[in-house]
């Protein structure tokens, strides 16, 4: 036994075999991808920036209950709202500091109208500070320009609900 | 005026050999790179200009714009110094490696003696850093990397050795002209697994890469480096394994001698044969460092004392003993 083992360190065969597995393994399909240029696929439930969705008629949906300004754990949201001429309850403000935000999507949950919600994108980096204040103006647009992705994702997430 | 046109042909072929091993080695830390990606399955630099060549190039110009931090309580004159002289000893024992026969810069007889001087000098450009830097862990290192260096080289001596009684010649060029019939890899294959480990323990590589080992020393004696300073370093280090894969690629591989010696092989010229072997070597050095753990510090000596020095003189004997039994001492 022992002599079998002092053959295998001489004719190092457990390194060889180890090199010949690096070998083998450098030519198997790579796991990573390349990441600016091709990106990985992300599920229906991701939780990325934020935006305010509008009605097909062009009303916003938001109707200032503040129940997401409640359950925020970091409190990174501040609603003020007023009552417009025609009755209904409208925000004047709609603000989410994306620096506190924790991305929990427990905004996106409690809102009865699915007005704010957490959309696919996660590229979002500013070099300033003052560019995370999100204002009402932001996030309404950001909901036009992901209108139909965020559609798609809330009506393939529905069933599991 | 005489006297200039010899200086400006001198500088011209001193450029001629230096551009291209600095190019080289830029490329060779991107081959590193890339091998050492592929065996973990990532892509590596892929970015840069063609498949990522360029990457090393761009690394150079960041660190060539980076602030050169000296530590307020360092010896500046030996902190400043180190780098250059690590840098400079790799790359002037390039001067007696022949390319193909004649084409060599320096064509000295004692070419294999004064490689092995040059790089036993390579151990100072560590201890000077690790010393001039006046901080723990850069001081480990450098303590480390000296009796390693040390110790390796003392049975890359031995192995040498091997070689020399084979040809009977020290000069480079006579060493691949003596493996015309045989290189000597098959002969003497154990010494030549022995050189390719004792070169990686000479270079400071995985799984010798006690001097700069991030787990314990942070980056051993490149500590207190940054900027361009870093960067020789960096170079200098590269361009001592290269000239490694170099001398392994004369003594064993038979140099700039095409593998068979027929008709097709024979028109591609040498210095391409001699690039492909130092490049696979080189591979070999990637692959190791993508496979194997680093070893622990006294396993270390004890393998370069206890196991390397003893077989290395076993071999010699009985190496000097076949040659002189069968009568094939070579003389001259």
């Amino acid at each position: 036994m022992k002599i079998a083992r002092f053959i295998k360190t001489i004719l190092m065969v457990d390194f060889v075999s180890g090199l010949l597995i690096a070998v083998k393994e450098m030519f198997k399909s790579k796991k990573t991808i390349n990441y600016p240029f091709e990106k990985g696929k992300i599920s229906p439930r991701f939780r990325g920036e934020h935006a305010l969705r509008r009605y097909p008629n062009g009303e916003e949906r938001c109707i200032a209950c503040k129940l997401c300004e409640a359950v925020c754990p970091a409190q990174a949201i501040t609603i003020e709202s007023t009552q417009r001429e025609d009755g209904s309850r409208k925000t004047t403000r709609y603000d989410i500091d994306m620096m506190k935000c924790i991305y929990c999507g427990l905004c996106e949950e409690s809102c009865p109208v699915d007005a704010i919600v957490q959309g696919p994108n996660f590229e979002f980096s500013t070099e300033t500070r003052e560019e995370l204040y999100y204002t009402k103006e932001k996030l309404l647009d950001n909901g036009d320009r992901w209108e139909n992705i965020l559609a798609a994702n809330i009506k393939s997430d529905n069933p599991y609900r | 005026m005489e006297y200039f046109d010899i200086i400006f042909q001198e500088v011209y072929k001193i450029l001629f050999l230096l551009v291209p091993v600095l190019v080289s080695v830029a490329m060779i830390v991107w081959l590193d790179r890339r091998v050492w990606a592929f065996v973990q399955k990532r892509q590596g630099p892929n970015v840069v200009g063609p498949f990522g060549l360029l990457q090393s190039l761009a690394d150079a110009l960041k660190y060539i714009f980076k602030e050169i931090i000296i530590p307020a309580s360092s010896n500046k004159v030996i902190f400043i110094l180190a780098p250059i002289i690590t840098m400079t000893l790799a790359l002037i024992a390039w001067a007696v490696i022949p390319f193909n026969e004649g084409q060599v810069l320096a064509n000295i007889n004692v070419g294999i003696l004064y490689i092995f001087a040059v790089s036993s000098l390579g151990v100072y450009g560590i201890i000077m850093g690790g010393w001039a830097s006046n901080s723990k862990y850069p001081f480990l290192g450098a303590i480390r990397s000296a009796a390693q260096m040390v110790s390796y080289e003392v049975s890359i001596g031995i192995i040498i050795i091997n070689v020399l009684l084979c040809v009977g010649s020290l000069n480079l060029s006579d060493i691949v002209l003596a493996q015309q019939e045989m290189w000597f890899i098959i002969p003497l294959f154990p010494m030549f697994v022995i050189f390719f480990i004792s070169s990686l323990a000479e270079t400071n590589r995985p799984p010798f890469d006690l001097p700069e080992a991030e787990a314990e020393l942070v980056a051993g004696y490149q500590t207190e480096y940054s900027g361009m300073m870093y960067a020789m370093f960096w170079l200098g280090e590269y361009a001592n394994i290269l000239l490694m894969c170099a001398l392994g690629s004369i003594l064993f591989l038979g140099g700039w001698l095409s593998p068979i010696d027929i008709y097709p092989f024979t028109l591609v010229p040498g210095a391409v044969w001699l690039i492909f072997k130092i490049l696979f070597l080189f591979i070999l050095f990637a692959l190791v460092k993508a496979t194997v753990p680093r070893y622990r510090y006294d396993q270390l000596m004890r393998l370069g004392w206890k196991i390397f020095l003893p077989f290395s003189l076993i071999y010699v004997v009985l190496t000097a003993s076949y040659l002189f039994y069968f009568n094939l001492l070579p003389t001259n």
